[in-house]
């Protein structure tokens, strides 16, 4: 469980995370939605530490994070898997030589048997045949294949992704949202995922935490947010027409 | 950030630089790939350069030297002294800091710009010492070799020079070059050199490893880098030469 309290992060004058609090339960995926700009990669950032909040807790089952040095945190960071928005492969390494990097790093597995690991994760996330490839080859989906099977090759106890499926075609992203979730509840991983996305939200929205003004303005499961009477989700959820319609439908069909 | 914020800030990118790396394997793999980019790729423009600066000092110094009263061998000698105390070690890193330093700093900037930065940190690596460390490394490992071929190089250029222009004859060049050779100028160019090597690595580094935003500010550290590289350079060649020859 990863349990975040009263989160505050400033950049100069201004204050873009104001004192926000959520819990992510193992097990499941966990959704941060907002508009663009709202703060939800900060959010992200910040609970990784690779931006430092001014205040607020972040704690990894019962080891408060932020309050350690920084080779404590590369402890904590090794059980950590992340998807980066742009995925962030090494560009200078093939997408075999990316996967398999952390094993390098952090293992003494011989080479072999590392190889073995790499396909299977590989294998996981549906991609073949690419081990020799160079990033600078890979579609974007592809690209996020790999960032998928990079950060879950170490079998890690959290997982975070920033809009995996930005970029994506529908059907793409789909696919993606469900692999997470999949690879989520196989593994009983504490995953977070930031999302813009509504078709995300209704997929795989476990739990929705949503952000605006630099707060939590609602919390509640994908099953509750047709329901709500938050103004403020339901301006989000339904600036779309097509979510529109679906909500007069609904409202008639009452 | 203030000037001396960034001096501090520098100093302290060192102290992360400088620790055991986390995987030895990993680290000797990418210390031979760094030789191999910031070293050998560099052997081309090094004897290129160094060839024709020995050739020209060695020309100049004939023109200048018409007076009966001045002996021929002057210009092989004043070719070995201006290759060995100046040429190879200053001229030479002024010109690996534009080479090699915009080449460090544009690509840790761009794996900071495209997030592969974080991505390493994230797994828990420390991104400074395992980008920085084997290029530090290999640096002082193979700048000595480059400076010393310039050396070489140079006074051999400048004996090309004589054969082609008739200005002066082999035997004088010859005499010249082997007139007072002293051991310690080659150990002063040695050292001058370790310590410009470092700064090229280091701060063409932390440039890149400070980058923030996209393509255009990677561009633009670059070309920072390098002013300040040079700057840096060439301040330390005036104090090294007053501490060392002084
Ligand atoms: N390093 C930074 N320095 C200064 N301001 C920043 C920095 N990173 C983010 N911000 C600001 O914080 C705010 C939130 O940005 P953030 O990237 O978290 O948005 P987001 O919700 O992830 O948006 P998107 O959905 O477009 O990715 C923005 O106003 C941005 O300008
Ligand atoms: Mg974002």
């Amino acid at each position: 469980m990863l349990e975040i309290k009263n989160l505050h992060k400033s950049f100069g004058d201004a204050h873009i995370l104001k004192g926000i609090s959520a819990t992510f339960e193992k097990g499941e995926t966990s959704l941060v939605i907002g508009q663009s700009g709202s703060g939800k990669t900060v959010f992200l950032k910040c609970m990784l530490g690779l931006h430092t909040p001014e205040e607020g807790i972040i704690d990894f089952d019962g080891r408060i994070f932020n309050g350690l040095k920084e080779n404590e945190k590369r402890q904590i960071r090794k059980e950590i898997g992340m998807v980066f928005q742009g995925s962030a492969l090494y560009d200078s390494m093939t997408v075999e030589e990316n996967v398999m990097f952390p094993l390098k790093m952090f293992t003494n597995k011989i080479k072999q048997e590392m190889l073995e690991r790499v396909n299977f994760v590989l294998n996981r996330v549906n991609l073949h045949n690419t081990n020799h490839m160079y990033p600078s080859e890979l579609s974007g989906g592809m690209k996020k294949r790999v960032a998928i099977a990079r950060a879950i090759v170490m079998n890690p106890k959290y997982l975070f992704c920033d809009e995996p499926n930005s970029g994506l075609d529908p059907q793409t992203a789909i696919v993606i949202d469900n692999l997470i979730r999949e690879i989520t509840q196989e593994y009983n991983i504490t995953t977070v995922i930031n999302s813009h996305d509504m078709n995300s939200v209704m997929e795989i929205g476990d739990k929705i935490v949503f952000l605006k003004d630099g707060l939590k303005a609602w919390e509640g499961t994908k099953n509750d947010i047709f329901k709500t009477e938050n103004e403020a989700i339901v301006d989000f959820v339904y600036s779309s027409n097509l979510y529109k319609k679906v909500r007069e439908a609904l409202l008639k069909g009452q | 950030m203030t000037n001396l914020e960034h001096i501090g800030a520098y100093f302290n990118m060192l102290g992360q630089v400088f620790k055991k790396p986390q995987k030895w394997k990993v680290f000797w793999e990418l210390l031979f790939r760094e030789i191999d980019d910031l070293g050998l790729k560099s052997l081309g423009i090094v004897t290129f350069i160094a060839f024709f600066v020995g050739g020209v000092i060695a020309i100049q110094t004939a023109l200048n030297v018409d007076s009966p009263f001045i002996p021929k061998y002057l210009i092989g000698f004043a070719t070995k002294r201006s290759m060995i105390l100046e040429f190879a070690p200053t001229f030479m890193s002024v010109i690996l800091a534009g080479k090699v330093g915009s080449y460090i700093t544009s690509s840790i900037g761009t794996m900071r710009v495209t997030e592969q930065i974080d991505a390493l940190e994230i797994m828990g690596i420390n991104s400074l010492n395992y980008l920085v460390l084997p290029k530090v490394i290999a640096v002082l490992l193979f700048y000595p070799i480059l400076v010393i071929l310039a050396m070489f190089l140079g006074i051999f250029g400048g004996w090309v020079a004589g054969i082609l222009t008739d200005l002066f004859f082999t035997e004088d060049y010859i005499m010249g070059i082997q007139l007072e050779f002293n051991p310690y100028f080659v150990k002063y160019a040695i050292i001058k050199t370790l310590v410009f090597a470092f700064v090229i690595v280091t701060v063409a580094s932390y440039h890149g490893h400070n980058v923030r935003g996209g393509a255009l500010e990677v561009g633009r550290a670059s070309t920072k880098a390098v002013v300040w590289t040079s700057v840096v350079i060439i301040l330390l060649n005036y104090f090294l030469t007053q501490m060392l020859l002084g």
